[in-house]
């Protein structure tokens, strides 16, 4: 055990963890952050996607260590209102059946709309590749990225 | 206008009321109809006057409406609520909605699975519906001393044209929660419907964008401890011993014993279903800690031997030994060629077969195949000396409560289930061996426990789709006319016969026949059970034999519904040939099916099961010798559609499943070992593999409405067999078809 110090959607925080735990479950377990998801646990299905430093991780295979002292966000803290253009295109196409995989869906998009700002198909489909959703949503998350892209750029 | 007898009774609802102990906590902030756009939450009601078993309005109008069933993303927490909503007639802004508690004396039913939802709840949701409305209305006549029958509302406001009264829903609730319930109601008629066939949005989207915890997973109590258990790694093996000295001094770690789940006494039912029902538990604080004690557990395992038990008071055994997916091919091949249980014969089959010009026949397989939701198993259960509490995914409550209660020798009123929404479901969650386990660990304990199972505990632990094949024999004359039509199908351990399924009724000689084989291998319901395997052989075979006999697939389809239609074989035809002739002209129209683009190759199916009729158009491309769906176009008959683009996603949804499904999906067996256990080797759809366009049309009628959940799913398969014999000219008989595509 030792003391891992975190900053997870701006806000400070240190856990007592064996350092190679896995940031998903310090999130989930420990942090009460249970909106990144546990799927696989061997970063094949992007359910547990966050943020570290700006970057798409697999939350699952990633040592809390790894995360110490960086910056974290998780699906809790990509807005503050729930507003994201993502957050908002997801609404409004009505995306989610089940809606266990979204927030990996939309933390894996929000990365490439801030890479390539008006993506094709051909760049959602390889940008989402790993991304699983069991329901077969993708189609609506092709039109919902298309629709936070130009949100997006209403905003800008 | 309908009348309907009224049976959502007052004094079986209070009577029930009085047992739930007020269990029923209000979790709730922003209304159904609330757009990103509609910040403000509603003013929660300072009181609630209950109307009846799903129905509660507050004084300042705000309507409670319970969901009754449990939501795995069919969307049944804001359709069914719509339907209570437009019978009761108020405005969806003014909706909260919340979720029911397992709680049949009260809501009935509690079941998803079977696409048997929204047509289940259809009639009586409706009733409570109009139900409450007449109920303010009555209260409302005494208030204003007119007759009820001159009072109109809308939107949630009673109204008396001619004296000019008028009130909202609110001022009136706590005089209506007192009025008898009445004998016989009016329901609307269907052209005045505007909440029941428009596009409402999911009423839990805010909560799943912004990571709420909505999913058993995600539920936590005080003092909550983390429980895994590790079951056989191969089906035919059973628990022997085990070394847990190293485990049980790891960090984290509060107990590792072993549990029965089911014992030998208890007379199990279908939904019981488990593979393994002796395990090793570990016990501790943390998910990641209990993981790496349970790999630092030591477990022996040991052959088991024929397993007996009781299902339905009868006996029913698992046979001894290690399977293997080769040997399960072997036998399915030899009873293809043994006669089977005749369950349907008309005419004279055998005659006609003899007197064949041509006879066609094509034997078609499936694998098993594991669900794969994405939320794992798990299972909240806090189990005291006097009472039991649960809380987790479950699609069917009310077939593992009495099982349940048998084994924590506890009475069911004492045991409480909580329903979370469900990471998915596909029938897997109808099985609720997960509940039992986590209930049994909790009372060895004493203290509240989450079962989690890992995704390779999942995919490892049965309840798989089975493995089947079927084969098909047409027999034709010289000027190849159809005389004859002969199926026989089973399975590894059940077989997927629809005896009395298209197109029987439509052929004056047609025999069926089914086989099973016993296995150890525990299997369950999986997305359109059987149906998603006989769609994919009957309608593969239908369109070989179309073009055998030099006939448009669509044609050759349309002419046997018509001869069922017009002069039908036999009585226990299953299925409305005029509705099923339906959606293949719609589907046929909507595609401009004789058009078929350049470099694209088409291929159809229909199917019917539970209850709906659809028709799918697949136009696949290959790309490097690799096919790929571009587009599907669907047409579907499920009568009334409730929420319209819920049913569009759902529908799209199942395409995609069946598209990866029918190319990728197969779990194989080697000496009882499954020979996959997590999505790096278990091939799922992905985004770059799913259709750039599904168009999804339903036929328009008043019919009430029948399930959407596993109809379209089923026609996939074989729209994908047949536009793949189009791109490559080779038939395809063997799913899944990546498999065959790469051997050619």
């Amino acid at each position: 055990m030792a003391t891992t110090k975190l900053k997870i959607n701006g806000k400070e925080h240190a856990v007592d963890v064996d350092p190679s735990t896995p940031l998903l479950w310090v999130l989930r377990d420990h942090l009460n952050l249970v909106g990144t998801k546990y799927g696989c646990g061997v970063a094949s299905c992007g359910a547990c996607v966050v943020h570290l430093e700006g970057e798409a991780v697999r939350s699952c295979v990633t040592k809390v260590s790894r995360a110490a002292g960086k910056e974290v966000v998780t699906i809790e803290g990509l807005s503050e209102n729930g507003d994201h253009p993502l957050q908002q295109a997801w609404e409004q196409v009505d995306v989610p059946q089940c809606g266990y995989c979204q927030s990996g869906q939309i933390m894996s998009a929000a990365v490439l709309l801030r890479e390539i700002p008006n993506p094709t198909d051909e760049e959602i489909d390889l940008a989402m590749t790993g991304n699983i959703c069991r329901c077969g949503t993708y189609l609506r998350i092709r039109k919902a990225i298309h629709l936070a892209a130009e949100i997006q750029n209403e905003i800008k | 206008m309908t009348e309907v007898k009224n049976n959502t009774g007052r004094r079986s609802f209070l009577k029930a009321a009085l047992l739930a102990g007020g269990g029923m906590v209000l979790h709730f902030s922003w209304p159904a109809g609330s757009k990103a756009a509609a910040k403000k939450a509603l003013e929660t009601p300072e009181e609630w006057f209950e109307l009846n078993s799903y129905i509660k309005i507050g004084e300042n109008g705000i309507v409670s409406l319970f969901n009754p069933n449990p939501e795995f993303g069919q969307n049944v927490k804001t359709s069914l609520p719509m339907i209570l909503a437009e019978e009761l007639d108020i405005d969806w802004e003014q909706v909260v909605v919340e979720q029911a508690d397992f709680y049949p004396e009260r809501f009935g039913r509690q079941f998803t699975g079977g696409s048997q939802s929204v047509r289940g709840a259809w009639s009586p949701l409706r009733t409570a519906g109009a139900t409450a409305r007449q109920m303010l209305v009555l209260a409302a006549a005494a208030e204003w001393n007119v007759p009820a029958s001159e009072i109109s509302t809308e939107s949630g406001t009673l109204l008396h044209q001619a004296s000019g009264k008028k009130a909202g829903y609110g001022e009136f609730a706590s005089a209506a929660a007192k009025i008898p319930v009445p004998k016989e109601v009016k329901l609307k008629a269907v052209n005045d419907f505007k909440i029941v066939g428009s596009s409402r949005s999911n009423v839990e989207v805010k909560n799943i964008l912004t990571g709420k915890p909505l999913f058993g997973l995600d539920y936590k109590t005080e003092g909550m401890l983390i429980a895994m258990v590790v079951h056989p790694p191969a089906f035919g093996l059973c628990f022997k011993s085990m070394d847990d000295s190293v485990a049980k001094t790891m960090p984290g770690i509060k107990s590792i014993f072993t549990i029965d789940s089911l014992t030998e006494d208890i007379d199990q039912n279908f939904f019981d279903a488990t593979s393994f029902t002796k395990f090793a538990v570990v016990v501790g604080n943390t998910t990641w800690e209990v993981l790496q004690a349970k790999k630092a557990l030591k477990v022996e395992w040991e052959e088991e031997p024929e397993r007996t038990f009781t299902m339905g008071g009868r006996k029913a055994t698992f046979p001894a030994g290690l399977e293997s997916t080769e040997l399960h091919r072997a036998k399915m091949q030899e009873l293809t060629k043994t006669p089977g249980n005749i369950a349907r014969r008309d005419g004279d089959p055998e005659r006609a077969f003899q007197a064949a010009a041509k006879i066609l026949e094509r034997t078609y397989t499936a694998p098993f195949l594991a669900h794969n939701a994405m939320e794992p198993v798990n299972c909240f259960a806090h189990v005291t000396a006097d009472r039991a509490e649960l809380y987790g995914p479950t699609q069917a409550p009310e077939f593992i409560s009495g099982t349940l209660s048998e084994r924590l020798g506890m009475p069911k009123e004492k045991i409480l289930i909580r329903l979370a929404r469900m990471g998915g479901g596909f029938g897997r969650r109808a099985y609720g061996h997960h509940l039992i386990e986590a209930a049994v660990i909790s009372q060895y304990l004493q203290a509240p426990i989450k079962l989690v199972y890992t995704r390779e505990d999942e995919m490892t632990a049965g309840i798989y789709r089975p493995t089947y094949s079927a084969t098909y024999r047409a027999a034709l004359d010289e000027n190849n006319q159809l005389l004859a039509f002969h199926v026989k199908a089973g399975g590894i351990p059940e077989s997927p016969l629809h005896a009395n399924r298209f197109p029987a009724g439509a052929i004056d000689n047609y025999l069926a026949e089914g086989w099973q084989i016993p296995s150890n291998i525990t299997v369950g319901a999986f997305r359109a059970p059987r149906s998603n395997f006989m769609a994919a052989a009957e309608q593969s075979f239908l369109d070989e034999l179309a073009a055998e006999m030099g006939k448009d697939p669509i044609d050759f389809r349309l002419e046997l519904l018509e001869r069922a239609k017009t002069n039908p074989v036999g009585q226990r035809n299953d299925y409305d040939a005029a509705r099923y002739a339906g959606v293949l002209e719609l589907v046929r129209d909507k595609s401009n099916w004789k058009e078929t683009p350049q470099g694209v190759h088409r291929g159809v199916s229909a199917y019917f099961c539970h209850n709906s009729y659809v028709a799918e158009i697949v136009d696949l491309v290959m790309k490097d010798d690799m096919p790929k769906v571009e587009k599907v176009v669907a047409a579907i008959d499920c009568g009334i559609v409730v929420n319209k683009d819920a049913a569009i996603n759902m529908a799209e949804g199942a395409i995609v499943d069946g598209v990866g499904n029918a190319l990728y999906g197969e779990l194989p067996f080697k000496d009882g070992v499954p020979q996959k256990n997590n999505f790096t080797t278990y091939q799922l759809i992905r985004m770059n593999e799913a259709p750039k366009t599904i168009d999804v049309h339903f036929v328009q009628n008043e019919e009430a409405p029948t399930g959407m959940g596993e109809p379209p799913f089923a026609p996939v398969f074989a729209a994908v067999a047949n536009a793949l014999y189009r791109a490559t000219g080779k038939r395809f008989y063997n799913q899944p078809f990546i498999n065959e595509l790469k051997s050619s």
